[in-house]
């Protein structure tokens, strides 16, 4: 049997009824899966990362729904925002709660939206991320079934933070949701977007995810994803965004979770004067598996784009940063800055980073860097002539590396969240109470 | 890092050695108000980065700030004078007179008599070629701004002759 065969066959269990279009999606993305198969290490994007092992695994879609106490969920939530939950890929709606919303944004699971939004639904779905090249994509789609979905009508600015929090519960036999995500921000909108992803009990099982997000002209969308997936999980997530003439990105990462992830956020400035920010922070110990790849292109004149991806890793753990810049031909006058910074914390811990630049416009200001280090001697001798001890120090300064990410993030409490995430990673006390 | 959260991190570190409770950010931060007075620094500090940014007399300020809270058994100054104008000197000086007594001493490396206008030392030694040639008390500081090190020098070159 080939790996993609159990997929295949999964798909004839796949239920929920969905509009005429969505079929017909899921239908074509099926078969290019199924022409595609599982990416393997001679493919360049694929190579540092092999998912021989997630593809080998027979998993089975995941069952809706499990029992999930909102107890269990009390690490993983956000106070003040309005929190859509899902379990096992599918809407929880007695463990959501919304608060009020501007006229006319839309704040529902995507099931729902097929039948109270199926004409946005069908503009927008799958009309970002790319299913005829990327297996994953190709896979999450065939299986659209649900996710969040956030729309925000022209004008509209939520001031509360839309948190979307993924629940998976493993049972033993290793199962696999597809969610998907789709927002739209019309003209002038503004709104922050959280994910989160957190594992519930044990074996292993797959997040395959993705997000499609259309930030149309002049509208802000924060987007943050938060990874917390179990040891034994497998993790891999796709953010596409397509940005509209000044319309402004930021997008946020912070993986802590997870056996193997795999990260892809790509954004598209497809019009003039938009900007992005691609921030992100990936901490792994023991043997896990932390790779991101992020894509910026910038199609059209005058956007700009920062960067900032930072990693700790350490125990036997691997990393990769894979960070493309295009710069088009029409694109003159972009402004992109791109930076990878890696410390190491043990003999055996590695990175792969790999800063890429295509640039086909004379006329722009570009940067890139990449680093890899050790901490740094001499600061921890500071923290130690001033009477901290030398673990301390050690915890302060790795601390501190992480921070230069989390405080990034302007909107409280999320960024006490990530201190919180960040804090407990490392088993700080110290640090815990930094976060208060 | 914070500035304000390395200071309480350390504080805490010396006060478990000491044998003392850790001090809550409450506290912390109105002990850190009453030593900040005297250095004369602006709060803002304390809410950045650690050093980063910070001018040449920011810096000094912080760690005579950083000398004031945790009030060292033995603080040394290593030319803790280079480069600063006088205001910035002069609270220098007074971190120094501040924590100075019968538990807490400073040992001031200097080459100028300058700073010593506002510090009053107990004890001044002459070091050339890491050895004490020559030691007294306030008055030899003040000779040597008249007569120079030249004498020393001329001494120690015929004494190795």
């Amino acid at each position: 049997m080939r790996d993609v065969d159990i997929h295949l066959q999964n798909f004839a269990h796949l239920n929920g009824s969905a509009p005429a279009s969505v079929q017909q999606l899921r239908r074509t993305a099926l078969s290019r899966f199924a022409e595609l198969g599982f990416p393997t290490t001679r493919l360049e994007d694929w190579k540092y990362t092999s998912v021989a092992r997630l593809a080998r695994t027979p998993f089975r879609l995941a069952a809706a729904p499990a029992r999930v106490t909102a107890d269990q969920l009390a690490d993983g939530t956000l106070s003040g925002a309005s929190q859509l939950v899902f379990v096992n890929g599918r809407h929880a709606p007695e463990l959501s709660a919304l608060r009020p919303l501007p006229p006319g944004v839309r704040l529902t699971s995507l099931a729902a939206a097929f039948c109270t939004d199926a004409a946005l639904v069908e503009t927008h779905l799958g009309r970002y991320a790319d299913y005829t090249g990327a297996a994953f994509a190709a896979l999450n789609t065939a299986f659209i079934q649900d996710g969040a979905f956030v729309f925000l009508p022209k004008g509209a600015i939520v001031t509360d933070v839309i948190h979307v929090l993924f629940v998976s519960v493993g049972s033993g036999e290793p199962t696999i949701a597809h969610p998907r995500n789709l927002i739209v921000a019309e003209e002038g909108s503004q709104a922050t977007v959280v994910e989160t992803y957190i594992g519930l009990g044990t074996g292993a099982y797959c997040t395959n995810a993705v997000t499609e997000i259309a930030v149309e002209p002049n509208a802000t969308l924060v987007h943050c994803k938060l990874q917390q997936e179990s040891d034994a999980a497998f993790h891999v997530a796709t953010v596409q965004a397509r940005q509209d003439a000044d319309s402004r990105f930021a997008s946020y990462v912070v993986s802590i979770g997870g056996g193997l992830v795999r990260g892809d956020i790509n954004a598209v400035l497809d019009a003039p004067g938009g900007s992005c920010t691609l921030d992100g922070l990936y901490l792994a110990a023991s043997r896990q598996h932390v790779d991101h790849h992020t894509s910026i292109d910038h199609r059209r004149p005058h956007c700009t784009s920062r960067e900032l991806y930072k990693g700790i890793l350490d125990g036997h753990a691997t990393g990769v940063f894979n960070g493309k810049v295009f710069v088009r031909p029409a694109a003159q006058k972009s402004d992109a800055g791109q930076v990878n910074k890696n410390l190491l914390l043990s003999e055996d811990a590695v990175i792969n980073t790999k800063p890429q630049l295509e640039i086909l416009n004379d006329d722009v200001k570009c940067s890139h860097g990449a680093t890899i280090g050790r901490l740094d001697e001499d600061a921890l001798f500071y923290l130690r002539a001033r009477g901290i001890g030398a673990d301390e120090a050690r915890r302060l300064l790795i601390y501190a590396f992480a921070n230069e990410v989390v405080e990034r993030v302007a909107i409280e409490p999320l960024r006490a969240r990530l201190e919180r995430m960040i804090a407990s990673r490392f088993h700080d006390a110290g640090a815990a109470e930094v976060a208060k | 890092m914070g500035n304000s959260y390395f200071l309480r991190t350390a504080l805490n570190a010396i006060r478990k050695h000491r044998g003392l409770e850790p001090l809550d950010a409450m506290d912390f931060l109105a002990l850190l108000k009453d030593k900040m007075k005297f250095v004369d620094m602006d709060q803002a500090l304390m809410s950045r980065s650690l050093n980063e940014g910070f001018s040449g007399g920011e810096k000094k300020r912080n760690e005579i700030l950083q000398m004031a809270v945790l009030e060292p058994t033995l603080a040394i100054l290593d030319e803790t004078d280079s480069g600063l104008d006088i205001d910035a000197l002069r609270i220098v000086a007074e971190g120094v007179n501040a924590l100075r007594n019968n538990e807490h001493a400073v040992l001031v490396v200097t080459h100028y008599q300058r700073l010593l206008n506002y510090l009053v030392p107990d004890f001044v030694h002459v070091l050339l070629d890491g050895r004490i040639v020559r030691s007294g008390d306030k008055g030899l500081a003040l000779e040597l701004e008249e007569t120079g090190y030249a004498e020393f020098e001329r001494a120690a070159g015929a004494a190795s002759a």
